[in-house]
């Protein structure tokens, strides 16, 4: 092998180039998922710049996927180095300098029982906890508060009930100086921001008046569709007082990218002070806006 | 045959019709196939400008080049709607399909050789139709459909009153329509006309592939020309399937696209599974590894894939038990896709492995789409994509399997088949260069994407917050190399038919043992005058 090596200079620096080139890549990908993995969780409650990693989360249920999320890109990094590996060794090892002449191995029934197997028990380890933090997204816990949601080309409304006032507002995008003044990012500041308390259910009904929209908030771990016809419901429990950005997650047209989602989170007396206030502030519901019954 | 009664042509094979007769009323399969990917060519030219356009728009935050976001919005639905139907089925299906399925099989054309010539025209038209619906109003005060290629109502029937929507429906129903009369070709082909002695489990991977192809062709294209003919009648007659006003409901139109939309994608890649075993065993010197599970595998991906659909609407309020399910119907099309994947790696073992372009493609195929797949099965979990939903985690996803998967294949292929259907030969070094540049690139594109997909960027946004500027700048820099990889390809065809050099009829050595393989480089006008007959199978050796 080595002579033939001598004999093919440049061929045999290919080789090592190619399985080189494909090493570099694999690492380069590998290190870049590492780095997502290993790095602490950035921006609450909204994006940070060069953010390789979900936004740090608030919620049992952002919790829950965030960790998830983190063991399942541990399973894939270890398979997707593996193929590397087996595609390196194959570059540099059956290539037709050093291996001039080939197997004509075209089964091994072991193997591809073992590579059926294998997977299938990998996908089964996945499922339990995917199975697990599904249920507790869907556990549809009682509400201490409804909001209702209606997603607007291109702004959102909120609707709170009776109990806490019965009050609505619209959510428009903050721009220009309004924005600057606010010190909320760029295109994630609204005028009017959803207020909620702290540690309480928080029941979300969304739905749309004209076209599809989605009500989503990354460090909540919640999207719902908003469909104009329905009424869909999720529900969020945030932990830390802050405030909180989303942003329309459904195409919905022109100003698709120009309806953001901004919630408060703060504590229960200052909820009651700020209900106390938007009563005052904001046009009242009418009686024939009502909220479907909350378990 | 034919030859019998007009004996005064000695040489039927030189007896090509005249331009015209030749090339828009043709019946020959190479030429059709030729057609096509002339075609596939063209569109992809369009449908990368378009991706041009996103991506100098995404450099930076703010409005840079769109005045108008609805405008991106078109751009996006173009590029998307270009590049799947336009682009990847006909290179792929049309194209290769059509090319090599009678050759591998060692049939003289189609069975049904009109049919094939009304398919390819049928998807210009559609083509030309999609093109009309940049010009008109579609958006109130803007042109073009900004609905996504999935075109979901109310946005694509009260959000577009405009005839642009029309026109882009209508470019789905051409499309479709030709790809089903396409889709019943091959069958027909395939279960008829093998050579003497090939039966099902003696045809090449390739043909294997393009069966399972049509069959999801024929079944899901019907859902699909329904549904969006619903979508044409709420929009201009006043019927209300997908409207709530009229007890219809949008995530009807959601089910019946997706119902098409999943089976879809294996449409785009099952083909490229068939092209990237031929390939890769030509180049090891060896026959494909494991060639039943190879083809059971495909089958099974085929079959599984008509009952994944909802895991594309984890976030429109589907119950647990819904959601459940789908989540793990999703994660059982992991275990055939890595048996192929671990299969083509056992055919490289023990290989002599001969490093040309097309191996080179193939090789980085492997390695993409296994990437690709592992955030499939991330994104399967709904648990998981009740974040990374409409994020540019599924963009970063879909172009690492798309892209970087089906896109990689049509280009395998050329410079595999290059030789064969031009008797030319692309000179090895732009094969290569262009492979480094669009590795290199894509990676550099769409690698980043998942980075904005998890801090939380939605897709299909004209502006964005400044926290995603940083990756958005790194994914247009590798657009702009995948770009000069394009240069490069175009240069390396140019140079091939420059060149005096002239491809033998089997350039590429024992490796290559399908039929194709015996005839001329490029083969004559009529092949197999007299049926090859398949005496040991070369595609499943001991």
């Amino acid at each position: 092998m080595g002579m033939a090596r001598a004999q093919h200079r440049p061929a045999s620096r290919g080789v090592w180039g190619r399985a080189a080139g494909l090493a570099a890549a694999g690492l380069a990908i590998a290190g870049l998922l590492g780095g997502a993995t290993a790095a602490s969780a950035a921006g609450i409650g909204q994006p940070v710049p060069w953010q390789m990693d979900l936004q740090q989360p608030v919620t049992e249920v952002a919790t829950e996927i965030y960790n998830f999320h983190h063991l399942l890109n541990w399973i894939m990094l270890v398979i997707v180095l593996f193929v590397l590996g087996l595609l390196i060794y194959c570059i540099v090892r059956f290539n037709e300098r050093a291996q001039p002449t080939p197997s004509r191995t075209t089964h091994n029934t072991t193997l591809e029982v073992a590579w059926t197997i294998v997977p299938v028990l990998i996908l089964v380890a996945i499922a339990i906890p995917s199975f697990r933090v599904l249920r507790t997204q869907l556990s549809d816990p009682r509400a201490d508060l409804m909001v209702k949601v209606i997603g607007h080309a291109w702004y959102w409304s909120y609707e709170y009930p009776e109990d806490v006032g019965g009050f609505k507002f619209d959510a428009n995008l903050l721009e220009g100086e309004d924005q600057v003044k606010s010190g909320q990012p760029k295109l994630l500041a609204t005028d009017n921001e959803v207020v909620v308390p702290v540690n309480k259910i928080v029941k979300v009904q969304v739905t749309a008046a004209d076209v599809l929209h989605s009500w989503a908030l990354p460090s909540f771990g919640f999207k719902i569709d908003a469909i104009p016809g329905r009424l869909n419901q999720f529900w969020f429990k945030a932990e830390r007082e802050g405030t909180y950005h989303g942003q329309c997650s459904e195409l919905c047209g022109q100003r698709h990218a120009y309806m953001p989602i901004t919630v408060k989170v703060v504590s229960q007396e200052a909820f009651q002070a700020w209900t106390a206030e938007a009563k005052t502030k904001f046009a009242r519901t009418d009686g024939a806006s009502r909220f479907a019954d909350a378990r | 045959m034919a030859q019998a009664a007009t004996a005064g042509h000695d040489d039927a094979h030189a007896h090509t019709p005249p331009f015209f007769q030749r090339w828009f009323n043709s019946t020959n399969h190479k030429d059709i196939g030729t057609l096509y990917l002339l075609f596939a060519f063209s569109a992809g030219i369009v449908g990368a400008f378009l991706s041009f356009g996103i991506r100098m728009e995404m450099e930076q935050p703010g409005l840079q080049y769109f005045s108008n976001p609805q405008t991106y919005n078109v751009f996006v639905t173009g590029h998307g709607l270009i590049m799947v139907f336009f682009m990847v089925m006909p290179a792929l299906i049309g194209g290769f399909g059509n090319w090599f399925v009678p050759l591998m099989i060692g049939a003289p054309d189609m069975a049904f050789p009109r049919m094939n010539n009304i398919s390819f025209w049928l998807t210009v038209a559609g083509f030309a139709s999609l093109v009309c619906s940049l010009f008109v109003e579609g958006a109130p005060g803007a042109v073009g459909a900004g609905t996504g290629w999935t075109v979901y109502p109310p946005l694509s029937t009260v959000g577009h009153p405009g005839p642009a929507a029309d026109f882009a429906i209508f470019a789905l129903h051409l499309a479709g329509a030709g790809s089903i009369l396409g889709a019943i070709n091959f069958i027909t082909t395939i279960l008829n006309m093998r050579a003497p002695g090939m039966t099902l489990h003696k045809m090449p991977l390739f043909a294997w592939s393009m069966l399972v192809t049509a069959f999801l062709l024929l079944l899901s294209l019907p859902v699909l020309a329904g549904a969006i003919t619903m979508l044409i009648t709420d929009r201009n007659f006043g019927t209300t399937f997908f409207d709530p006003a009229g007890g219809g409901d949008p995530i009807l139109y959601q089910h019946l696209f997706w119902f098409f939309g999943h089976p879809e994608v294996y449409i785009m890649i099952l083909p490229a599974f068939g092209i990237v075993s031929h390939i890769i065993s030509t180049f090891s010197r060896k026959p494909v590894f494991g060639y039943l599970a190879m083809a059971y595998a495909m089958v099974a991906i085929g079959v599984v894939g008509f009952v994944v659909w909802a895991h594309h609407m984890y976030t429109v309020g589907l119950t647990l038990q819904t959601q459940s399910y789908f989540v793990f119907a999703t994660m059982v099309i992991a275990v055939p896709t890595g048996v192929k994947i671990f299969s083509w790696i056992a055919t490289m073992w023990g290989g002599s492995i001969r490093f040309t372009a097309a191996m080179h493609w193939a090789v980085g195929f492997v390695f993409l789409f296994t990437v690709g797949g592992v955030t499939g099965v991330i994104l399967a979990n709904a648990a998981v994509d009740r974040y990374l939903h409409d994020t540019y985690y599924v963009v970063a996803h879909f172009h690492y399997v798309l892209s970087l998967g089906a896109v990689f294949i049509i280009f395998a292929g050329v410079y595999y088949w290059f030789p064969k259907m031009t008797g030319r030969i692309i000179p090895e070094w732009a094969g290569k260069l262009h492979f480094w540049l669009a590795f290199i690139g894509a990676n550099v594109l769409f690698f980043p994407m998942h980075f904005l997909g998890l801090a939380g960027m939605p897709r299909r946004y004209a502006d964005y917050p400044d926290a995603f500027a940083g990756w958005h700048y790194v994914a247009t820099m590798g657009g702009h190399i995948f770009a000069l990889g394009m240069v490069v390809f175009v240069i390396g065809v140019v140079l091939a038919f420059r060149s005096k050099e002239r491809a033998a009829d089997n350039p590429w050595g024992e490796g290559a043992t399908t039929l194709e393989w015996t005839l001329s480089s490029p083969p004559p006008f009529h092949q197999y005058e007299t049926l090859p007959v398949i005496v040991d199978e070369p595609a499943h050796a001991h």
